[in-house]
């Protein structure tokens, strides 16, 4: 991949250097937008944890999930996901970070975040660049999808990591 | 919204603090909730950089259009009421092939292209057509072959395979992707004024489509075929 991308390009004659500073100009743009996101959210999940709230609502919903073999530690993620986008993400790196990235948690919210999109922020900013101020039944459809992506990507996860 | 979540964890947190006697411990955890989040945004600046670089290049290279190309059935299926060769479609392909790679920066713009197109053939410009329905349920559950950010911050705390999960994710975003689809059908058939009798069926939302009986069936066993689709898809990439 790393070589034949730039190879095929070459052969199609696009200036690969040139071409590759200018989207990873992008990509250095992104990473830095969400530093103030993944700010945001870190301070408040931390403080969330260091305080014992997150170990007391745990132990609340433990017994719902417990018997469907689902860690209750991704639920927050299904609600933050169709929300806010780099807030989610903040949320998943938590994890990630808490847990480890080849834990089931860290494997499961890895999945949860790249498998759902951000339903509020698409609808927004797609029909707002065009006008549209009634959005029908889009917004239903959007969370329906995001709904049944989150617990697909729960499923999947047990299946494909379960032991 | 996502206002109130954030004021959630900060206010439960400063209550649970005071019953669990961790005030200093929180008050520790917020600065160093900050410095994780600046850490991770350095450590995400790598391999963002790295791989948008690359992106691009396959992009000048005309990848996406090869992409494209393979995604004319499933578009022609999912928008029959954007007339043929119009420029509406040229974008969606576009912008769904952007997805699929994970570029989620290249895949705005070209939405939003195609948004400003099908606004074209919209008959009420301050309410949503049903193409512009499909075309949002697509992007919200989005197919993705390559979760470039969460590659990269699995990456970041050294994952054994950080690209293990690409498979996981394929398979949960044609789940959520299929459901989309499948709900944004149910919901078009019921938006229509008229009760939904095939006979009645020729006549589509934007008035543009010439449609007749036969794609009135295929709309009928809609999930089947889209899925079909997907894994034509699929299996080519």
């Amino acid at each position: 991949m790393i070589v034949f991308i730039p190879l095929y390009a070459a052969y199609k004659k696009v200036p690969v250097y040139e071409t590759f500073i200018e989207g990873a100009k992008d990509g250095f743009g992104t990473a830095i937008n969400i530093i103030p996101h993944l700010v945001g959210m870190m301070v408040a999940i931390s403080m969330f944890r260091a305080s014992g709230a997150m170990d007391m609502m745990a132990s609340l919903i433990r017994p719902l999930f417990d018997g469907l073999g689902i860690p209750s530690e991704v639920l927050p993620l299904g609600l933050l996901r169709p929300l806010t986008g780099a807030g989610s993400l903040a949320f998943t790196t938590e994890l990630i970070k808490t847990y480890g990235p080849d834990s089931m948690i860290g494997r499961i919210a890895s999945t949860i975040q790249g498998s759902t999109d951000t339903t509020l922020y698409v609808l927004t900013v797609y029909f707002g660049a065009v006008g549209i101020r009634r959005s029908k039944y889009a917004l239903k459809v959007g969370l329906f999808s995001d709904f049944v992506g989150f617990f697909a990507a729960i499923i999947i996860c047990l299946l494909v990591f379960g032991t | 919204m996502v206002n109130y979540i954030w004021l959630f964890f900060i206010a439960v947190s400063f209550i649970a603090a005071i019953i669990n006697g961790r005030m200093e411990a929180l008050t520790e955890a917020a600065f160093e909730g900050a410095k994780s989040g600046v850490t991770v945004s350095f450590g995400l600046i790598s391999v963002m950089v790295f791989w948008l670089g690359l992106m691009r290049i396959g992009e000048d290279a005309g990848l996406l259009r090869k992409i494209a190309v393979l995604l004319q059935p499933v578009v022609r299926f999912l928008f029959p009421d954007v007339p043929k060769g119009h420029p509406a479609l040229g974008y969606i392909m576009s912008n769904m092939s952007a997805n699929i790679l994970g570029l989620g920066n290249a895949a705005t713009p070209m939405g939003i292209k195609a948004m400003q197109e099908l606004q074209k053939l919209n008959p009420e410009k301050e309410t949503a057509s049903a193409a512009m329905c499909t075309l949002l349920a697509l992007n919200t559950s989005s197919i993705t072959l390559v979760p470039t950010t969460l590659i990269a911050i699995r990456m970041t705390y050294s994952s054994a395979h950080p690209a293990e999960i690409v498979g996981t994710t394929l398979a949960a975003t044609l789940i959520a992707t299929a459901a989309a689809i499948t709900a944004d059908r149910w919901y078009r058939n019921r938006y229509k004024n008229k009760p939904p009798k095939w006979k009645d069926r020729d006549s589509i939302d934007t008035g543009t489509g010439s449609d007749n009986g036969t794609s009135a069936k295929s709309r009928s066993s809609g999930d089947s075929l889209t899925l079909d689709g997907q894994g034509k898809g699929e299996a080519v990439v």
